[in-house]
């Protein structure tokens, strides 16, 4: 059914179709909304059986979730940023203990500086951490991936992050189309662990394993990932028949069949390079783009065939590897190094462009800027869209000229004018 | 596509307008994406909401930059934020202020856009005639339906009946209804001028 | 059935055999069909504390509530030396995630059973030692507390971080040595005037029920698991455990150091209920601190090469107080535990050898 609803609500509706039994919940911006309309349904006994748990951090959302899924509850929570962070060592808990916990990231910067806007260096912190990744591009997108990532990860036996940009999409009012809950039950068969906790059958959850056999169990989580790139498409498709709507399974194209160049992205920026790219596509650039789903498993084969054609590949980033650039970039590369159809000499150059952290805007005029300027070979290997390198510059100079240069967040914002320039006058 | 941005302060409802907005174009059978820009979160701090409305499926997720349609509901952000960057020069600027433009100190600026495009309309007395719960932001939206056509007075109607149920769902279809008249009946003024 | 009321006294020894008692006084390891929760095999030291009071606590669970629990369990001593890869002592349902949520998880898992409608007949107990208690799980406990959450917490509290070769805990008493708080001319050990009392901090959080209990009275700590699972919500128990390698004293002397930590009154056994003290257990035969000392290498500094009289004074000092506040010599009402919830609750009982 057809409504126009803000992301973050839709997305709660989704969750509560799938029946979790165990949600705990801490909140932070922007995934606020998202927990508060949960536990309204919870509340008003509309969800049920299910535990809404109010927990004192997302290290305790994370490990109550531990805990009920090892009970053999479907368990499901909602984090970002700092709070990613602070369930840091449960996340690895849990993919290592093999539980099909779900979670939503609503994608915001990590401080310091302290900012509440999206990118995606929270997500991106954690790709390593042996849960699934998957980057939605709109509300819809959002919404559907919900039911995916719950199949998927009961499916597999591992953990599945959900990641949404904050406020862009979850903040965001528009229309979607929910199922009804009788589709959304046959599609998500009740959950059948693996390991359960049991009275009448005992097991130990948790042991310590040595030299003898980490590396196995390490691989495992490996390899378990590895299916997870067959799984994804055959369980899209599958969720294509009960929504009737074509789902993205590792990545998607957009007129990028033939193109020369190809941007490749990760999240809501898709819909706005669209827009750039069919205005270029108008004014007789050979452009397409690739949007990436899956970041983890990273698809490489399928990414490598996506983009082996072209002559150069634009990464629009929304995190940054600090010391040495991009994170998405580095992935692209490895996967068009296993293409062996087409020699070192003549793979498509890769142009990381790091754009959007701590929530500043992409516009369609700075990418059709940046993508003109590729397809005229003049980008650099890494660029950092609209930066102010002026603003930079000056802060350097400070830091030179004086060793007691002050917080360099609070000389910059003076510097533009935020801050006032003389906070502490002489009384008159 | 038609894009409106909306300038308040946080408080306002600034951001309930634009999802308002966003109903009554989906009512209408369209396409609306309404989003806020937060500044820091506190009541007073200006506030930037969104709407784009389309027959096709909006995919852009860029802030407004080049809006269609302004509405400023409050007027002392007038020359402390640029409410003004971007507007088409065919753009519509609706301000709620009980000044017109001259006494606004805009005559000059206004001078590069349309006239008959650029009003002022006293929502918060219009929606002060419906107390105790109308309020100018959705009293806005009425007329912002007539300066604009961009969604219908009854869409709108129906978008906030359907949002703020009993007494204060009334009170605030009747403010928007009245906005509605007053632009229009201005409208009709300018024309005739 | 006519029961006859045991009142004879043995000199060097307060044990009173199983043999001469009616059944259900009994303790549950006199039972063959005892659950054995954590059975032969693991690698626990010779007279480690820690397990000896494991054993007789989730036996005693397993009894009350017909073999239907399940435990999550903190890293640390008894984790580690329980499950050595490949093997596991643990007979009942057990998991171990990390060093500071092992409240949390057992909250997972009393939700998880209320969703399914299986809370009324399967109980949770959440378990670690003092540091995944005290200190890095006390965010997870506290939360655990303010909720209400159908769990008993059972801290096996040996006053330091042990598995990891024995650093100061939040738990580590003044004037003790650790790896942390070394011995130095200035220094005499661990300092004065810091630590937490985890049980007053849960009687502040007025849950059903906390107590204290040590492995020198082991069915006293049998009792007390019985009686938190005879209650619904969040109940605390702590336990101290002597660690015979980590206190430097024999491994014969575990039961005999632990009765002298209540004897002194360093170390005040009581129950309570919603924040107020319903029962004290009273030190018949009070013994000076510095007994309890000198059995242990971490204190020896306070003794060699010169006595600490100071340092010494100072813990006999904290022994008295806690002996006027939870009144723990016969015939003296204690002037009041903290918290500012006043004395003994009306009706609270002083609880010698005799009574129940």
């Amino acid at each position: 059914m057809l409504e126009q609803i803000e992301g973050s609500k839709a997305v709660a509706k989704a969750v509560a179709m799938c029946r979790p039994e165990v949600i705990p919940a801490y909140p932070i911006s922007p995934q606020t909304h998202i927990v508060e309309a949960l536990s309204a349904m919870v509340d008003a006994g509309e969800l049920a059986p299910c535990e809404f748990v109010n927990v004192e951090s997302e290290f305790a959302a994370m490990s109550v979730a531990i805990g009920a899924s090892v009970t053999g509850a479907r368990a499901y929570t909602a984090t970002a940023s700092q709070g990613l962070l602070y369930m840091a060592e449960a996340l690895y808990n849990a993919s290592g203990l093999g539980l099909p916990i779900v979670m939503t990231v609503a994608n915001r910067a990590i401080g310091a500086p302290i900012n509440i806007w999206n990118d995606h260096s929270d997500s991106m912190s954690q790709r390593d951490s042996g849960w699934i990744q998957l980057y939605v591009e709109s509300n819809q997108d959002a919404v559907d991936t919900h039911f995916l990532a719950f199949r998927l990860a009961e499916q597999l036996s591992t953990p599945v992050m959900v990641c949404m940009d904050g406020f862009i999409l979850t903040h965001a009012v528009e229309r979607i189309d929910l199922p009804s809950q009788e589709t959304v039950d046959a599609f998500l068969p009740p959950f059948e662990p693996r390991q359960l906790l049991d009275p009448d059958a005992p097991v130990s959850i948790g042991a310590m394993v040595g030299p003898e056999a980490f590396a196995e169990v390490k691989y495992l989580a490996h390899a378990k990932q590895l299916q997870a790139l067959d799984e994804i498409p055959r369980i899209a498709t599958q969720l294509t028949g009960a929504l009737g709507r074509e789902q993205t399974g590792l990545l998607r194209g957009y007129r990028a069949d033939d193109a020369d160049t190809i941007v490749v992205a990760l999240g809501s920026v898709l819909g706005t390079i669209e827009d750039a790219i069919d205005e270029l596509r108008d004014a007789g650039v050979s452009i397409g783009a690739v949007g990436i789903k899956a970041f983890r498993p990273f698809p490489l084969s399928e990414v490598g065939a996506a983009l082996g054609r072209a002559d150069r590949v634009v990464v629009i980033e929304k995190a940054l590897a600090v010391g040495v650039g991009g994170i998405v970039s580095h992935d692209v590369r490895i996967a068009l190094e296993g293409e062996d159809s087409r020699a070192r000499e003549s793979r498509p150059a890769v142009h990381t462009v790091i754009a959007g952290l701590g929530g500043r805007s992409i516009t369609v005029a700075s990418l059709k800027k940046v993508f003109e300027d590729a397809v005229a070979g003049r980008l650099p290997a890494l660029t950092f869209l609209d930066l102010d390198s002026g603003l930079v510059e000056r802060e350097l100079a400070r830091t030179r000229a004086s060793r007691r240069s002050g917080p360099h967040a609070e000389n910059m914002l003076r510097d533009l004018g935020f801050v006032d320039p003389n906070p502490n006058p002489d009384p008159v | 596509m038609f894009a409106v941005r909306i300038h308040g302060r946080g408080g306002q409802g600034v951001v309930t307008a634009a999802e308002l907005l966003s109903q009554a174009a989906f009512q209408e059978g369209r396409h609306a994406q309404a989003f806020p820009s937060f500044g820091s979160e506190r009541t007073g701090a200006p506030v930037v909401s969104f709407c784009r409305v389309s027959d096709r499926e909006i995919r852009t997720r860029e802030p407004i930059l080049e809006p269609d349609a302004l509405v400023v509901q409050d007027p002392t952000l007038l020359h402390q934020v640029d409410v003004f960057g971007g507007l088409s020069k065919d753009g519509y600027v609706l301000i709620n202020t009980v000044f017109d433009f001259e006494e606004l100190g805009l005559q000059e600026w206004s001078a590069g856009f349309r006239r008959e495009r650029l009003l002022t309309v006293p929502a918060s007395d219009i929606s002060r005639d419906y107390e105790p719960y109308a309020r100018a932001n959705t009293a806005l939206l009425g007329g912002l339906a007539s300066l604009t056509g961009v969604v219908s007075i009854g869409s709108i109607e129906r978008a906030i009946a359907e949002r703020f149920g009993g007494a204060v769902g009334v009170g605030n279809v009747e403010a928007a209804r009245a906005c509605h008249d007053f632009v229009s009946a201005e409208l009709l003024e300018l024309a005739h001028a | 059935m006519p029961t006859r009321q045991i009142k004879f006294y043995q000199v060097g020894s307060h044990a009173a055999g199983n043999r001469l008692l009616d059944p259900e006084l009994r303790s549950v390891q006199a039972d063959p069909e005892r659950a054995n929760s954590i059975t032969k095999g693991h690698r626990a030291c010779q007279g480690c504390g820690e397990v000896l009071g494991a054993r007789y606590a989730l036996d005693a669970a397993m009894r009350a509530t017909e073999g239907k629990m399940i435990a999550a369990n903190a890293t640390g001593c008894l984790e580690v030396f329980s499950t050595p890869y490949p093997e596991s002592s643990w007979r009942i349902p057990w998991v171990h995630s990390l060093f500071g949520n092992a409240p949390a998880v057992a909250t997972g898992i009393a939700a998880a059973l209320r969703a399914k409608g299986r809370a009324e007949d399967v109980r949770v107990v959440g378990q670690g030692g003092d540091g995944g208690t005290v200190d890095i799980g006390m965010a997870c406990l506290s939360g655990m507390f303010e909720r209400n959450d159908d769990v008993l917490y059972i801290c096996y509290d040996n006053e330091a971080y042990m598995n990891t070769g024995v650093q100061r805990s939040g738990s580590t008493p003044p004037g003790a040595r650790t790896m942390t708080t070394q011995v130095t001319p200035g220094h005499p050990g661990n300092a004065f005037g810091q630590g937490k009392s985890v049980p007053l901090i849960a009687m502040a959080h007025e849950i059903p029920y906390v107590a204290t209990a040590t492995v020198a009275d082991l069915r006293d700590i049998e009792a007390k698991v019985e009686r938190a699972m005879g209650l619904r919500g969040a109940r605390y128990l702590h336990i101290l455990v002597t660690c015979p390698l980590g206190w430097s004293c024999a491994a014969s002397d575990t039961v005999k150091v632990a009765r002298l930590a209540q004897q002194t009154g360093l170390f005040p056994v009581f129950e309570a209920e919603r924040g107020e003290v319903t029962a004290v257990s009273q030190i018949r035969e009070r013994r000076p601190v510095e007994e309890y000392l000198r059995l242990q290498g971490r204190y020896r500094h306070l003794f060699e090469p010169a006595r600490r009289d100071d340092a010494i004074a100072a813990i006999q000092a904290e022994a008295d107080r806690n002996v006027r506040r939870f009144g723990l010599l016969a015939g003296g009402a204690g002037a009041g535990v903290g918290v500012g919830v006043g004395g003994l609750a009306d009706g609270a009982r002083s609880v010698g050898r005799e009574g129940q």
